[in-house]
């Protein structure tokens, strides 16, 4: 089982390398750019798919905890502390480095919080929330559930439209690039197009293999047990509680993640990132993905939001993933590319045997 | 803060209340047969209004509204055949996706046929400036046509449950399913009937409502999760508490306005349905032993 995962990982970073090969090849290094947004789409929705697929629980929230982590980097790296650099607090912030300063468009200084401080700030918050907020959320079922993270959903994009400070409708711009280490940079820059696009799937990558190694485990074994029968894991001394909301607070941090590295790439962060709209259309590729199956999620992801960032799409985009919802859950609720795809094909194809070890 | 602005602000959060609690009884008459979340309610809403200003440019007033009505009723019923009463007891959590999916349809459907402007069908009586005034309050005609209608149409419905056949029939479809139709009841098409029933009076909210508040693609979202705030608010499956949940609602988010700006409107709301959701998810009037026998 084990050495599966290894090979599935090494397939995983082989696949990558070969995209931006075959990019080079083709020339066209400009899909980059949407590659490498998809990785970070993605990265949100393998998260999602550990809460929906393997735990049970659905959340139409998710676009809310990726703008928390996007919003807040954006802000705190874009916020001109200059005005208050005597202030002793800051003037300390400052001594342990924790501020830069950058010119901004029009020549001047901007001091404003280190990206790696901002981004653990966010990081943080995303977690404080989630656990706030998952507490009771994860409490109610069925359409409760799906209404209250709806609504959480909802009232962050509210409020983000609705805050001068963030922006209102025009959301943060000039967002500095993210320094993760000297000479390595999240960047929108065109000279840092594949070293962006290798940071993105090497963020991917490692989120899949941590996720994978999480499910294969008894916690994994937990979640599954939760997916059947809550009641009866419950009896069976299974914690559903605490590991729900456990898993709820993995999929927040995935998704906040996801924001901070966007944010810094784009440059940028505007409402329609929290929008509702995102959240489902995060829900419809884990549908797709299969549910409970991190691989078809990350594939779905890769491939929808490509297809939907170069607009190939055009005005359909929203449609569209309302339509694969739709259809998927009518025809396969269980999802596409679910685990059992491939024995169910065979089994149509191959000899009756098949059929009595499925049975 | 004077008097005159206090029953300003009252008579705002009255008709936005009934419009909240017309979309709630639409949640509850589909919830009660099928025991499903119709997450698309809040876009018969916004159906009935476009189709309504589309027709009103070339029928007169009445008669546009009366076939907006009927045409909404038609797709409500078209979307119950289409994607609900062919499924076999399928989970909650597949019903969800699949009205949110249509929810989505809908709208892009909205979207790409009436364009993302607002649109407005004329006030009903007199102009938007006319003006009742009592004292020294002034109130728009067009608010007591939407209290009338909607009153009409609670009074309408309750009848229809209390004395007709049909009407009877789909409350034994909620009271027990199998029992009704064990009595010869055709459950799935009592299903269809909540369906056009609540297509309807969400499209007639939706024809009166829009001189006031406009109609856009985008709008049936919002309402959706106010009408099921009030819905959760007055008891999920009981219309006469979903009215007295509405006005509250209307009012609270009304008054709301004083003490946070306008652009938080929506978080007051929602903030109540999360607050409802936690603390007392059976809602202000509903029993939390009635709750409990329901399965969400």
């Amino acid at each position: 089982m084990a050495r599966n995962r290894h090979l599935q990982a090494f397939l995983l970073i082989a696949a990558v390398a070969a995209v931006q090969l075959a990019t080079m090849i083709s020339d066209t290094q400009h899909y980059l750019t949407q590659l490498t947004m998809s990785g970070y789409y993605s990265l949100v929705i393998i998260g999602l798919c550990l809460l929906i697929g393997y735990a049970g629980q659905i959340s139409l929230g998710h676009a809310g905890f990726f703008a928390i982590g996007g919003y807040t980097s954006a802000f705190l790296t874009t916020y001109d502390l200059t005005p208050v650099s005597d202030k002793a607090f800051i003037a300390f912030l400052s001594r342990t480095g924790m501020l830069v300063s950058t010119a901004d468009l029009y020549g001047g200084q901007v001091l404003h919080l280190h990206p790696w401080a901002a981004c653990l700030i966010a990081i943080l918050l995303a977690i404080i929330v989630a656990y706030a907020i998952g507490g009771p959320v994860l409490k109610l079922k069925g359409h409760y559930l799906a209404m209250a993270t709806l609504g959480f959903g909802t009232i962050v994009y509210k409020v983000v439209l609705g805050t001068e400070q963030f922006g209102a409708a025009d959301g943060i711009s000039e967002v500095p690039e993210f320094a993760l280490l000297p000479g390595i940079a999240v960047s929108g820059k065109l000279s840092m197009r594949i070293m962006n696009y290798y940071i993105a799937w090497g963020l991917v990558i490692l989120g899949v293999v941590l996720l994978s190694n999480l499910v294969h485990s008894r916690v994994g074994r937990a979640l599954r047990s939760i997916h059947g029968a809550e009641d009866a894991a419950n009896a069976m001394g299974v914690n559903t509680g605490r590991y729900k909301l456990n898993m709820f607070v993995i999929s927040a941090v995935f998704a906040a993640i996801g924001g901070v590295f966007l944010t810094h790439y784009n440059g940028g962060i505007g409402p329609s990132e929290a929008s509702i709209m995102k959240s489902v259309r995060y829900v419809a590729i884990v549908a797709i993905g299969g549910m409970a199956n991190l691989w078809g999620a990350l594939v779905m992801g890769f491939v929808l939001n490509f297809l939907s960032l170069r607009g190939y799409f055009g005005s359909y985009d929203d449609a569209v993933f309302g339509a694969i919802l739709i259809i998927i859950m009518l025809f396969t609720p269980e999802g596409l590319l679910r685990r059992d795809l491939f024995s169910d094909i065979r089994s149509l194809f191959g000899s009756g045997k098949d059929l009595e070890e499925k049975v | 803060m004077n008097i005159e602005l206090f029953f300003q602000y009252l008579v705002a959060g009255v008709t936005y209340g009934t419009i909240y609690a017309i979309v709630a009884i639409g949640f509850n008459i589909i919830y009660n047969t099928t025991g499903i979340i119709n997450f698309a309610q809040g876009e018969f809403v916004m159906l009935g209004g476009m189709t309504a200003v589309t027709l009103h440019a070339f029928l007169p007033l009445p008669i546009a509204i009366l076939s907006a009505v009927m045409i909404t009723m038609v797709i409500g019923a078209l979307i119950e055949i289409t994607f609900i009463r062919w499924l076999i007891s399928p989970s909650v959590l597949r019903m969800i996706i699949i009205t949110i999916g249509i929810s989505i349809l809908v709208r892009e459907i909205a979207l790409h046929i009436w364009g993302a402007g607002v649109k407005a069908l004329p006030y009903f009586s007199g102009t938007a400036v006319s003006a009742i005034s009592i004292g020294d309050v002034h109130i728009s005609p067009q608010v007591l046509w939407v209290i009338g209608v909607s009153a009409v149409m609670v009074i309408c419905l309750n009848l229809f449950f209390t004395y007709t056949l049909p009407g009877r029939q789909m409350r034994a479809c909620s009271a027990n399913r199998d029992a009704a139709r064990l009595c010869g009841i055709n459950a799935k098409n009592m299903v269809t009937l909540s369906f056009v029933l609540s297509a309807g009076i969400g499209a007639l909210a939706g024809c009166v409502v829009s001189p006031i508040t406009y109609v856009q693609y985008d709008g049936g979202t919002a309402l959706a999760i106010k009408g099921f705030t009030v819905a959760i608010l007055g008891g999920l499956g009981n219309s006469m508490a979903a009215v007295a949940a509405g006005l509250l609602l209307g009012i609270l988010e009304s008054f709301s306005i004083w003490v946070m700006p306008t652009a938080y409107k929506d978080v007051i709301s929602i903030s109540i349905l999360l607050l409802i959701l936690f603390v007392r998810p059976s809602g202000l009037f509903g029993s939390k032993e009635a709750a409990q026998l329901k399965e969400f």
